[in-house]
């Protein structure tokens, strides 16, 4: 493999590619870390609402400073602001509307996916580490459409898009679409099919880093 | 006359006994009951079965309760939290059990035990190990697992305002899993940061009625979890 520095697109730039998928309209629910960043670049015009499971519809940005309430905090545990119009409630209305389908998108991050679909995002199996899990399994369970942002490979180099997840799933069959630094690529009943490549990537570099074979759009 | 207020947070937790199960309210530090949580320490009760989301923070609430080894199981969905050292030592050392749940299983668990379900099937975690032994059947051609209602002794949940009867509204996101505790438990105990007179909660915005709860107690100005760990304050 031939390292390139920079080729593709950076963190901001995967969340500004997920945020052109987020429909007019949409409950979104976004993951922590490079999905938060969604939320910044949904294209003008769009209105979104963003639920947090642990009991806010309607979430906002960052508080101002000095307007921090402790007990308004996102799923993250951050402290943030409820937009006009939200709405809290408990953990069970919360989960019905993830479990129930409710929620259209969810956009969460990834340790591996297989090309079937399958997500593996909570635990490496490492049986040493305090195993957690919080909504994850209900998320990509009940939400109606998964998108996955994620490095193509990991720090290391290995492919994180693979035949089979190695380590334990999250859940089975769930995600559609998956938005790398390298490309766009959605999960089809073939595998996984490349529709958008990063500006200055190729198939071909693209393949080389990928656990299985892709199918080019 | 109806009246469940109690006059102090130690008359509160006296009858949590040895051996009981307690759930308590709270996602991270939003809702966290913390007064009750060290009034519970200093009442001594111990081999508890506690129901939480998490595991505490620093060495103050959940996480002083865990760490004065009052506990020796925690049902939870995501134990290991910033700042969450205390649950994280005793597990790795094997002197304390976990029964890990997903959050919305835990919740619902949670909301089917209060509303006399005792079971009921999800497909959260199907295909996953945290699904490993347990009964799966296939509904309208998907796959769910079975998971079992869940109750406890005690809950001791924190609300916003309260009246005699026990009708409670909340802050925010400190909601939580309040108000499914408090349905679930044999004995609500209630801290409130306010206690008004019955009627002026508008019944159209009660969000746990009074049959829910036992007792209440007011806790004026409640501490804040956040501010004790970072002056590295530790319970008792």
């Amino acid at each position: 493999m031939s390292e390139q520095q920079n080729l593709g697109w950076s963190r901001d730039e995967m969340a500004e590619r997920a945020a052109q998928d987020i429909p007019n309209g949409a409950y979104v629910n976004l993951g922590i870390g490079i999905p938060e960043k969604v939320a910044r670049y949904v294209p003008e015009g769009r209105e979104v609402i963003y639920h947090t499971e642990n009991g806010l519809l309607g979430m906002g940005d960052a508080p101002e400073p000095g307007q921090e309430d402790p007990e308004l905090i996102n799923a993250g545990k951050k402290q943030v602001t409820a937009i006009p119009g939200a709405s809290y409630f408990h953990h069970a209305d919360s989960f019905s509307m993830i479990r129930g389908s409710h929620i259209d998108i969810c956009v969460l991050g990834a340790m591996q996916v297989a090309e079937n679909g399958d997500l593996a995002n909570w635990s490496t199996g490492n049986p040493d580490s305090i195993p957690a899990v919080g909504g994850a399994m209900d998320l990509v369970a009940g939400v109606k459409t998964i998108n996955v942002i994620t490095q193509h490979v990991t720090k290391k180099g290995h492919p994180k898009l693979i035949d089979k997840c190695t380590f334990p799933l999250t859940g089975v069959g769930v995600v559609s679409r998956i938005y790398t630094d390298l490309a766009v690529i959605d999960v089809t009943p073939d595998g996984f099919k490349v529709v958008e490549l990063a500006p200055g990537v190729d198939f071909e570099y693209v393949q080389e880093r990928t656990g299985c074979k892709l199918i080019a759009a | 006359m109806i009246n469940k207020q109690v006059n102090s947070v130690h008359d509160a937790v006296a009858n949590i006994n040895d051996g009981a199960t307690v759930m308590i309210g709270g996602f991270g530090e939003a809702g966290s009951p913390i007064e009750l949580i060290h009034a519970l320490i200093d009442h001594g009760a111990k081999d508890l079965t506690v129901v939480n989301n998490n595991t505490g923070s620093g060495h103050v609430g959940l996480a002083a309760l865990i760490e004065n080894k009052r506990v020796a199981k925690m049902i939870c969905s995501f134990p290991k939290s910033a700042n969450s050292f205390v649950f994280p030592d005793l597990y790795t050392k094997g002197e304390i059990d976990l029964e890990l749940v997903p959050q919305g299983t835990l919740a619902e668990r949670i909301r089917a035990g209060g509303a006399g379900v005792p079971a009921f099937y999800t497909a959260t975690s199907v295909g996953t190990p945290l699904a490993e032994g347990k009964e799966v059947r296939t509904i309208d051609g998907r796959d769910y697992v079975l998971e079992y209602g869940l109750t406890a002794d005690f809950s001791l949940i924190k609300c916003l305002k309260a009246d005699r009867y026990g009708n409670l509204i909340y802050n925010k996101t400190a909601r939580n899993f309040a108000p499914i505790m408090a349905m679930a438990a044999e004995t609500t105990i209630v801290q409130t940061k306010e206690f008004v007179e019955a009627g002026e909660i508008d019944p159209e915005v009660v969000v746990t009625p009074g049959i829910f709860v036992d007792q209440v107690i007011v806790v004026a100005d409640p501490l804040h979890e956040s501010v004790l760990v970072a002056a590295g304050e530790s319970y008792p």
